[in-house]
């Protein structure tokens, strides 16, 4: 990544006595897909208002382009913001809603036609620039919302959970969507989410939050196969954890209360309490063999697997995945085996 | 923390009109008749001695106000007309409001079970009166209300009377006025509570076994409570201190608070009297206001 | 519903709206009576109506009402729309609590009590009372109305919305005139009418505010009240009446035909399912 587009350094956040933002600092490239994922209340929402700068931070300082931020209202940042509402002006219509931006640049009339035509057809709304908002789809006005937000050409566009509001079957056809418009515009999009699929899917790097702190940043598959944290490893994705004691002789392995779990043991010493994070499609189930010997409490047919609950010891379940048309039944005896590298050590937490 | 902040120069401008007007035509002339009813009554205009002059220096200040007196205050308590008067505003007012609940509470209950798109017409019928000249609406009552009038006329056709009732310029006329014109204040906040009840709770309560009476008594009546203390106090307050309608209906013996205050001040011109009984009057309305705010406070506090 | 419950419901709202309404049909029909009799019908007559236009001290202080309603009602809705967006967009600044207080205390103060306030507050000034002190007292008493009415719908509109236009690059002042303005321009409306109609329907401050030369229609109106019905009162009243009727019919118009717009366009909506999904 060469010289970050935006810089937030060491911002902090206060409203009262709750914390929003503690010490955050990030970075993100010109032309990168960048997304804020946590929990409601994880203070995603916050960092978001003081980029678009609806909010001002106690400390700490955001910067775009080495721009010092400090001081300058909403209205003067090169940065625009898709609402989570949508936020369109029920009192226009479509078009002048998406010319409002550039009608305040005090852009030609021209050249003001110009662009929303080339938005509406970009967003596919072409014969709708004169409907009412109030006659619109969900998923037209989420399109709106984007055209117009697009508009003035900001250095980044902010999307405060974009597809929140629109039906399972129309988001996966949005996510592509945003992409294309992404890919084709070569903006910034920060995207603030809860929904780790959406992260996983549009974004080129992730910012995983928690109360107020930046747990890990990465890549969507560095933060699924690798979490920094048990946060992350819990929040993004199913997981097991197991708890034991790291032994590094004869390779290394976790020994857990219902057996031994080969593992990579990382820089952590000779005999340290950790946990392993281990996805449960990892997981190998057959019905005999080596493994850890279990048996089958419960489980769900999910069409491409069986996820299995497996009982291994006295007061331990395990999530298995097991592959199609095996099929299991409650009280099935089974074998779970783990490949290296299945899961990920985490220390204990501080 | 942005609770308290300093207004930027922008919002100073905004709010220095509606401020100014405010503080020169609202807070100043109840500021005045606060003085007014600590002042002596004398008999000059204005009628009353003035305590504080803008020249006056601090010691003159000092020395005027061992001129305080509480005389009005006194006499408020000594006079039988005034302790009458509020006591039977109060009284009024207490009835007309009960009655006025009693009136628009199925009212309001047959608006907020019709069918859904009636529901706005309805409604709109109902509030319409209330855009009508007040004056007019009181005064139509007297047509009805009178000796020759047509309810005794109509009685005495029906041959149910032989002689005419006496209604007009009674108490009761007051209340029937105050019924008839306050009733869209009771109306609303009643309605507005009920409509809002989802209708499944009823029918939680019959499925659960609840017979129709109880499930009314149960769950209707005890969810509209908001909406029945707010259309009481919104009924209950300005009529304590009603003019019009017991000027226009009630007969000369009907005292009420604010008819008296008007006789003080346009007859008597005892200003510091009727200043003081303003004060009270004000001090009065205040103490269901207060106890309603206690009450919200410590539900959301509850909550 | 059971037909028990139905009948009993429609019942109640006959009932209801002729209470509410046979007072004013009756004024209304007294109105156009020959006989001076409330009693007696003596058959169809306007000479009331004619009569009223020979009466030169009515008509004048119906145009001192008039006037004083249309003055009034437009200071008070601009000085309730300054005092709406200071109480829903500012924030707790400080005072807050005695600008809150001040601008809603009309709304509970008796009449009587408002009105005692402003004349003393005019005498001891020495201002000469007239055409300006009966609009300054009305405007003191309708604009808490106006403030509550439009503060209701300032705290309706979506302040995300003025949060997008900044975003867009429209300053506050802009994004409020642009933006949160045309929201409210219905209640700005509204709030206007009520002023309005509370101007034009004072008895009680207009008799302790307004002087000799500035006696309003109520005023009028109540002083040949309290020496019984009149059939000339009654004509105006049916007027004034008409008035009201017609600005409401009016307004409910412009409402159903503003829902209808919107049914169209929900029935566009149903022809031409949203094309992505």
């Amino acid at each position: 990544m060469n010289a970050p587009l935006l810089s937030i350094n060491n911002v902090s956040k206060k409203f009262g006595a709750v914390v929003a933002l503690e010490n955050v600092s990030l970075h993100v490239g010109a032309g990168e897909f960048f997304a804020l994922l946590g929990p409601s209340g994880c203070g995603k929402t916050t960092l978001m208002r003081c980029i678009a700068g609806f909010e001002a931070p106690d400390a700490g300082a955001i910067a775009l382009n080495g721009v010092d931020l400090s001081g300058v209202p909403p209205f003067r940042r090169p940065v625009n913001m898709m609402f989570q509402s949508y936020a369109l002006f029920p009192h226009l219509d479509v078009f002048e809603n998406i010319a409002f931006g550039l009608r305040r640049q005090g852009e030609a009339k021209d050249a003001i036609d110009t662009r929303v035509e080339e938005l509406l057809a970009m967003t596919q709304l072409s014969n709708l620039g004169r409907r009412r908002i109030d006659e619109l789809s969900g998923g037209q006005k989420q399109r709106v919302a984007l055209a117009r937000a697009l508009a003035p050409r900001p250095k980044m566009l902010l999307l405060d959970e974009p597809l929140g509001a629109l039906d399972r079957k129309l988001r996966e056809e949005t996510q592509f969507q945003l992409k294309e418009i992404q890919r084709l515009t070569q903006t910034s999009f920060v995207i603030v989410t809860h929904d780790q699929d959406e992260a996983l899917a549009l974004a080129d790097r992730i910012a995983v939050m928690r109360a107020g702190r930046v747990e890990q940043v990465a890549g969507p598959m560095e933060i699924y196969d690798r979490p920094a944290t048990r946060f992350v490893a819990g929040f993004v994705g199913e997981t097991n954890f197991i708890e034991g004691r790291l032994v590094r002789n004869s390779g290394a392995a976790l020994i857990a209360e219902f057996g031994r779990i080969p593992c990579e043991p990382g820089d952590l010493p000779e005999g340290a309490q950790a946990t392993l994070s281990v996805r449960p499609e990892r997981i190998g189930v057959e019905r005999e063999g080596e493994g850890i010997a279990g048996f089958v409490e419960n489980f769900v047919f999910r069409g491409e697997t069986t996820l299995l609950r497996v009982r291994v010891a006295e007061n331990v379940v395990l999530r298995a995945a097991a592959g199609h048309g095996e099929r299991y039944a409650i009280g099935d005896s089974v074998r779970l085996s783990f490949p290296p590298g299945a899961g990920t050590l985490l220390a204990e937490e501080r | 923390m942005s609770r308290r902040r300093r207004l930027s120069l922008g919002q100073r401008l905004v709010i220095a009109a509606p401020y100014l007007w405010i503080a020169a035509f609202f807070l100043a002339p109840m500021l005045l008749v606060a003085k007014i009813s600590v002042s002596q009554s004398v008999l000059a205009r204005p009628p009353y001695r003035p305590i504080f002059q803008f020249s006056d220096s601090l010691a003159e200040l000092w020395a005027k106000a061992q001129d305080f007196t509480l005389d009005s205050y006194r006499a408020l308590v000594n006079d039988t007309l005034y302790v009458e008067s509020y006591l039977s505003s109060l009284t009024i007012a207490a009835i007309a409001t009960l009655i006025t609940l009693i009136v628009a509470y199925p009212f309001a209950l047959a608006m907020a079970r019709a069918p859904e798109r009636l529901r706005p017409i309805l409604i709109g019928l109902a509030v319409a009166p209330f855009w009508t000249s007040f004056l007019i609406r009181v005064y139509a009552w007297i047509a009805l209300l009178k000796d020759e009038g047509l309810i005794n006329n109509a009685l005495m056709a029906l041959g149910l009377i032989s002689a005419p009732l006496q209604m007009y310029a009674t108490p009761g006329a007051v209340v029937v006025g105050i019924v008839y014109s306050y009733l869209p204040f009771m109306l609303l906040p009643i309605y507005a509570a009920l409509e809002r009840q989802d209708a499944s709770l009823r029918e939680a309560a019959a499925d659960l076994g609840a017979s129709p009476a109880q499930v009314f008594l149960r769950v209707t009546l005890p969810l509209s409570r908001e909406g029945v203390i707010a259309g009481s106090l919104l009924v209950f307050i300005p009529a304590v201190g009603e003019f019009v309608i017991p000027d226009l209906l009630g007969g000369s013996e009907t005292l009420m608070i604010g008819r008296t205050l008007w006789n003080d001040f346009f007859s008597n011109h005892d200003w510091p009297a009727a200043s003081a009984a303003a004060i009270a009057l004000v001090a009065l309305l205040m103490v269901p206001l207060l106890l309603w705010e206690r009450a919200r406070l410590k539900e959301e506090g509850a909550r | 519903m059971s037909a028990a419950a139905s009948y009993a419901r429609r019942a109640t709202l006959l009932a209801g709206f002729v209470f509410l309404y046979a007072p004013i049909v009756i004024l209304t029909v007294m109105s156009f009576n020959a006989s001076r009799l409330v009693s007696v019908w003596g058959g169809f007559s306007t000479k009331w109506y004619v009569a009223l236009l020979d009466n030169e001290q009515l008509l004048h202080s119906a145009k001192i009402s008039l006037a004083a309603a249309l003055v009034s009602a437009t200071i008070a809705t601009l000085l309730g729309l300054l005092a709406a967006v200071a109480l829903a967009r500012f924030g707790g600044f400080r005072t807050r609590l005695l600008f809150f207080g001040a601008v809603h205390a009309p709304l509970v103060l008796p009449e009587v009590v408002l009105g005692l306030a402003l004349l003393t507050c005019f005498v001891a000034l020495g201002v000469g009372r007239g055409f300006v002190t009966l609009v300054i007292g009305h405007v003191t008493l309708t604009m808490c109305f106006t403030t509550v009415a439009l503060l209701a719908a300032l705290r309706d509109c979506d302040p995300t919305l003025e949060e997008a236009a900044m975003d867009l690059g429209a300053t506050p002042p802009e994004a409020f005139l642009r933006v949160a303005l045309p929201q409210i321009a219905p209640a700005i409306v509204t709030a206007f009418l009520l002023a309005f109609t509370l101007s034009l329907d004072d008895l009680v401050i207009a008799s302790f505010a307004t002087g000799p030369g500035a006696t309003t229609l109520p005023m009028r109106i109540y002083s040949q009240v309290r020496l019984g019905v009149s059939p000339q009162i009654n004509a105006i009243s049916t007027l004034l009446l008409a008035l009201v009727a017609v600005a409401l019919g009016l307004a409910a118009a412009v409402s159903y035909w503003r829902a209808g717009r919107n049914f169209r366009g929900m029935k566009t909506l149903a022809r031409s399912p949203d094309k992505a999904s």
